[in-house]
């Protein structure tokens, strides 16, 4: 076989190799990989993560600096059980970044208001970050974060650091808690915010879609204007470069004019 | 420049061209099709005039030289990735308006969609010449027409051809070929000509008027009982361009292997199925409107034309003879006399 290296021509399909500084365990299947990287990301992005021989996936960015950057995956399948296996020293195979992620200038002096469901905290997690270390950038901040149980909290060590300096609401949906906090979909949690200068706010919406849709009415039942409500879309961002197909929504490629909408542009919108 | 030959000099000139071209075009392969006894309808290699069916519509399109069914993307050992080598080949396509016209949709997704080119079929489509086939009469399930795809531009041919009882007379505008087609024949007056009416009329829905109800509409679920998400459809169509990539680890050697991507389709199962299982269109229903939909709709919302061309191949492999043609026209029908 003819094996031709023209690594010099410009091809978005090669990835390149990344090596893991760190692992912290969030759950029983979800681990986050802290990655060697100087990709230069804006919050909310994504990654085409590989090994080769076992395919590719669209995975967000769930933290990142200069010098590395944070992968929250869950175990689920034939790539990620073989990431599971990795360990500090290895590599992983990355292209990116994709999407367009979060512009904190739209957030910049209002009351910011996220409410992330599950693994939709991933994405959300490097602008919380940031937030949390500019806080006088904001009028306002809240999280508002729901997990299925106990065992799919994701993120425990950041979440403690973060209440120290702005409220986040833990809720769960089943019936054990989290440190004996409240229970309960968390649609029903931002029912009983109070809302005090609508006009001035920004609400950031991530999660599974019915979290996502349901979530979604309880801010317009608060008078939250769609223009005011942003979304992160998780479709199967297959290649991330607009050309597979796979993420299509109607005329979107989510993949590259997403993964971050408003609201108010894409409420129409079908699968 | 126009020019005509007898069949005997278009022979040498395509004989002239199999030197420095790979030379493709329908065939007739008997007995080849999917059921016994039909003839099968395709592209192949071809060096002369009587091996290509001229007479006939091909089941599958051209699409397949330039984004192939299955492409090897790169080979890797262990982490080291190798991009899959170029061909050498250079290649003629004979093929008709709609279809040199699906070219330029897949042209749009492959080269302009997105922040990059994708380089695999940039490196293929760069080596075409495409020689357009004359067609004035169409086939029974044609409505290019209506796709505003039954003409091309001059511009966007190397060679247009009128194939007639006696020989064939063409206009050529590739300086590349002028020569070849000079030595071959005399030098004619040709104006190309290109059907006006198809025996199918589609009327386009106003986009204005697509209101959310169109989404729901029972039109829909119809299509859920019949159509069994085969996706002949996809795989017929000259501007379906959605694929999957996958990777094999060879089984010699586990540490080496390659990614190749392969056709997908919008009707098929896993579409959009992400990590975890969730899929978007369960419904068979809703895939034939996620489809039309992106035909007709989406992407001449992003492009300047619509992606359909009209050429009618999927209302030819359906097996459940499900018509595109009719599920337009019915969703122009409900759009116009409103839901």
């Amino acid at each position: 076989m003819a094996l031709t290296a023209e690594k010099s021509l410009k091809n978005p399909y090669l990835s390149q190799k990344a090596e893991i500084l760190e692992i912290f365990q969030e759950t029983e299947i979800e681990y986050t990989f802290r990655l060697e990287s100087d990709f230069e990301l804006n919050f909310g992005q994504f990654l085409e993560v590989s090994i080769p021989g076992y395919g590719e996936a669209p995975i967000s960015v769930s933290n990142f600096t200069d010098q590395w950057l944070e992968l929250t995956i869950r175990k689920v399948g034939k790539l990620t059980d073989k990431i599971h296996d990795l360990e500090t020293g290895d590599f992983l195979y990355l292209r990116g970044p994709y999407g367009n992620g979060f512009d904190f200038e739209n957030y910049r002096g209002k009351n910011l208001i996220i409410a992330a469901g599950g693994t939709g905290l991933a994405p959300v997690r490097s602008l919380i970050e940031y937030a949390n270390n500019n806080l006088d950038q904001l009028s306002d901040f809240e999280v508002l974060a729901g997990f299925k149980d106990a065992g799919s909290l994701l993120f425990e060590r950041d979440i403690k650091r973060w209440r120290q300096n702005f409220d986040v609401l833990l809720t769960v949906d089943k019936t054990c808690d989290i440190w004996g906090e409240c229970v309960g979909l968390i649609t029903e949690h931002i029912a009983e915010l109070h809302l005090e200068d609508i006009s001035n706010t920004e609400v950031i919406v991530v999660g599974p879609p019915p979290m996502m849709k349901y979530s979604i009415i309880e801010f317009q039942k608060l008078g939250v204007p769609d223009n005011q409500i942003w979304v992160s879309y998780e479709r199967k961002m297959h290649c991330g470069l607009g050309k597979c197909g796979h993420c299509k929504i109607e005329d979107n490629y989510v993949c590259i004019d997403g993964p971050v909408y408003n609201y108010a542009d894409v409420k129409e919108i079908r699968d | 420049m126009g020019f005509n030959f007898s069949k005997n000099e278009f022979n040498q000139l395509l004989e002239s061209l199999d030197q420095e071209y790979q030379i493709y075009a329908p065939v007739r392969k008997k007995n080849k099709d999917s059921f016994s006894a039909n003839d099968l309808i395709t592209y192949d290699l071809v060096k002369s005039l009587e091996e290509m069916e001229l007479t006939a519509k091909s089941k599958y399109s051209a699409k397949e030289i330039v984004f192939p069914i299955r492409e090897t993307l790169f080979h890797f050992v262990e982490g080291e990735q190798f991009m899959a080598s170029d061909t050498e080949n250079k290649y003629i396509i004979f093929l008709r308006p709609c279809d040199r016209n699906a070219f330029k949709r897949l042209d749009k997704i492959f080269l302009e969609n997105g922040p990059e080119e994708d380089i695999y079929y940039k490196r293929l489509r760069e080596k075409v010449k495409f020689f357009v086939i004359e067609c004035t009469a169409g086939f029974d399930s044609c409505f290019c027409v209506s796709m505003d795809s039954n003409t091309v531009e001059s511009r966007d041919y190397s060679a247009f051809l009128r194939f007639e009882e006696d020989g064939v007379s063409c206009e050529v505008n590739d300086q590349d070929l002028a020569a070849e087609f000079e030595a071959q024949a005399e030098e004619i007056d040709f104006e190309p000509e290109f059907i006006r009416k198809n025996k199918i009329e589609v009327n386009l829905p106003d986009r204005d008027k697509l209101t959310n109800e169109v989404f729901e509409h029972q039109l829909w679920t119809e299509y859920s009982q019949r159509c069994i998400a085969c996706g002949r459809c996809n795989t017929s169509c000259p501007t379906c361009s959605c694929f999957t990539v996958k990777d094999v680890l060879y089984d010699e050697n586990k540490k080496s292997g390659e990614r190749f991507r392969r056709w997908a389709g919008c009707h098929i199962d896993g579409f959009t199925e992400m990590a975890g299982g969730h899929n978007f269109r369960e419904e068979y229903g809703d895939r034939m409107r996620y489809k039309t939909m992106h035909k007709i709709y989406d992407f001449g919302e992003r492009f300047d034309f619509d992606m359909c061309v009209g050429c009618g191949r999927c209302d030819d492999v359906c097996p459940e003879y499900i018509s595109f043609s009719k599920c337009i026209n019915k969703l122009s029908t409900i759009i116009e006399e409103g839901v």
